[in-house]
């Protein structure tokens, strides 16, 4: 409400700062950060030990060679993440909602739900991957997939789907119940009460948890490569078993970094509007 | 002899072994407004959602235009539409914009076509001054205006009857007096309400009666005038002597 009021002072002008003030907190930090790395760096690099590790881990025409290889492979684990991923988020909802229905009828599925969670949350997903990837293809069972890729693949999905369907499920718990109130009140029914007023909610909820999970999917795709996937980490690992230098890890290692930068950042964003949401809420 | 619109015979509600309604009695006549007061945890939002069918209850009857809501007469999807119930803490869907909020149950619910259900949303809008916000999201408005978007939805389907359960209370002093004024137009206008409330002044203005319940029986049940000038039952007057001390009357 705009008060009108002559005697006031006037408002204080706008902050301006000029352009020196405002980049001096940038230079400054700018600065300091780079007088600790150079001190790192220098530390590190006067060490006897330096050129060893240098030959072994940075050897830049190993590195150079490799990266073709590399990079193909991690291309498939990029292709496999968002596929897993894909399908991850809707298998686990599906066993929170079954999870979540009430009344006598649905508690063979209610059954499954909690028997498949708790099954596959505590066994170890290379303990997994390795059972399917390898035992199933070895049983030649017809009219099923023989590929070592696809049983991985299915590995992961399981794997993670019990752990994030435990994640909506906290989610749709901490819908008030006013909610559940307001949609009996309507008529909804209940999968509408969860199709239109829970899911929505829950999902606004635990985003940064599934985001989390995306971001930890993303490095665990390499688990595929103890069962001959050829992803970017069994790559690098043949080419160290030929060159005897751990270079080519090197290079897989700074394409993971890489490719999980955005994610982080979108989380970390993410996160920070879910926040201001929060507040606006109770004003 | 009209049968009243809505009636609560011999109501008895527990909760695990604590005895919340004991034997509920009251009619309620069309177009008529009840107030219901009484000191928190004396079961008034249990018979309020009792009535609405929002919990089951242990004995005694609920009739809408003398049929059994909880017979096989009344189909859930028609008590839902001749009921509306509008709640303390608004609960609206926060994903859903304003007008998804209003027309979700007549669209969803009760079929009806997206274009009539939006036209009528925005009717109701209108009127109680919310068109404005229509494609708003709710965490965007004021609690009064929340209350109000949650008065229009619950009228989204044209009810018989609204059940109020402290539509002020979880709002700013300086919000109140507009949601209030809503009621009492729906009043104007004929419509039957029961109404839980702790604004005194309110209950005095808008109510054709008023009952007061004490330990989940109506202790006391008369005009407004009566009730607040002149109770008869001692409990009553404990009651409303406390909200006088407390500057509330
Ligand atoms: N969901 C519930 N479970 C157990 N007890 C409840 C529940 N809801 C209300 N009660 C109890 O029932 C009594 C009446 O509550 P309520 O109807 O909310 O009172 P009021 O609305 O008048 O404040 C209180 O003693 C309260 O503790
Ligand atoms: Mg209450």
């Amino acid at each position: 409400m705009a008060v009108q009021d002559h005697d006031a002072p006037p408002p204080p002008a706008p902050l301006k700062p000029s352009t020196s003030e405002r980049l001096r907190p940038v230079l400054i930090s700018a600065i300091s950060t780079g007088v600790v790395v150079a001190a790192v760096v220098l530390l590190v690099r006067s060490s006897e030990q330096w050129p060893a590790v240098q030959r072994q881990f940075f050897n830049w025409q190993v590195m150079k060679d490799s990266f073709p290889k590399v990079r193909s492979g991690f291309w498939l684990n990029m292709r496999i993440w968002v596929i897993a991923e894909i399908v991850i988020l809707a298998v686990s909802l599906a066993f929170a909602v079954m999870r979540s229905l009430t009344g006598p009828i649905f508690a063979p599925l209610r059954f499954f739900s909690v028997l498949f969670i708790d099954i596959f949350r505590g066994v170890p997903g290379l303990l997994l991957v390795l059972l399917l990837g390898f035992g199933l293809p070895a049983l030649q069972l017809p009219g099923f997939p023989k590929s070592a890729l696809f049983w991985g693949t299915v590995a992961l999905v399981i794997s993670y789907s019990a752990y994030t369907a435990e994640v909506y499920r906290a989610g749709m718990t901490s819908v008030h119940d006013g909610q559940r109130a307001a949609a009996k009140a309507l008529g909804l029914n209940q999968f509408q009460t969860l199709r239109y007023a829970v899911i929505p909610q829950a999902i606004r909820n635990v985003m940064p948890a599934l985001l989390n999970g995306a971001v930890s999917l993303q490095k665990d795709v390499a688990l595929l490569s103890v069962i001959g996937i050829r992803d970017a980490v069994r790559e690098a690992q043949i080419i160290k078993d030929r060159t005897f230098n751990y270079s080519s890890f090197m290079v897989a290692a700074i394409l993971f970094l890489i490719a999980s930068i955005p994610l982080a950042r979108f989380t970390d964003w993410y996160s920070a509007r879910d926040a201001e949401r929060r507040l606006q809420q109770t004003r | 002899m009209t049968v009243p619109r809505l009636q609560v015979k011999s109501l008895t509600k527990y909760y695990g072994q604590t005895l919340v309604l004991h034997s509920i009695d009251l009619d309620i006549a069309e177009h008529e407004v009840v107030c219901l007061i009484g000191a928190s945890g004396s079961g008034k939002s249990t018979m309020l959602r009792c009535a609405g069918r929002l919990v089951e209850y242990d004995h005694g009857q609920i009739l809408l235009d003398g049929v059994d809501i909880a017979s096989e007469e009344m189909p859930e999807a028609e008590l839902r539409r001749r009921v509306g119930i509008v709640f303390q803490s608004y609960n609206l869907f926060p994903t859903m914009t304003v007008l998804d909020n209003v027309t979700l149950a007549p669209r969803k619910v009760h079929k009806t076509d997206r274009a009539v259900a939006e036209s009528r949303a925005r009717e109701l809008l209108e009127l109680l001054e919310m068109d404005e916000f229509a494609d708003a999201y709710p965490d965007r408005l004021s609690g009064g205006q929340q209350q109000r978007v949650a008065i229009v939805r619950a009228m989204a389907t044209n009810p018989d009857v609204l059940l109020l359960d402290e539509v002020t209370a979880a709002l700013d002093p300086e919000l109140i007096g507009g949601v209030l004024k809503v009621i009492s137009d729906l009043k104007a206008s004929g419509m039957t309400m029961m109404i839980v409330t702790h604004e005194m002044g309110f209950a005095k203005e808008v109510a054709d009666r008023v009952c007061f319940l004490d330990e989940g029986r109506i202790v006391e049940e008369a005009p407004p005038a009566e009730l607040f000038s002149d109770p008869k039952e001692p409990r009553t007057q404990q009651f409303l002597q406390r909200i006088i001390e407390a500057g509330r009357l």
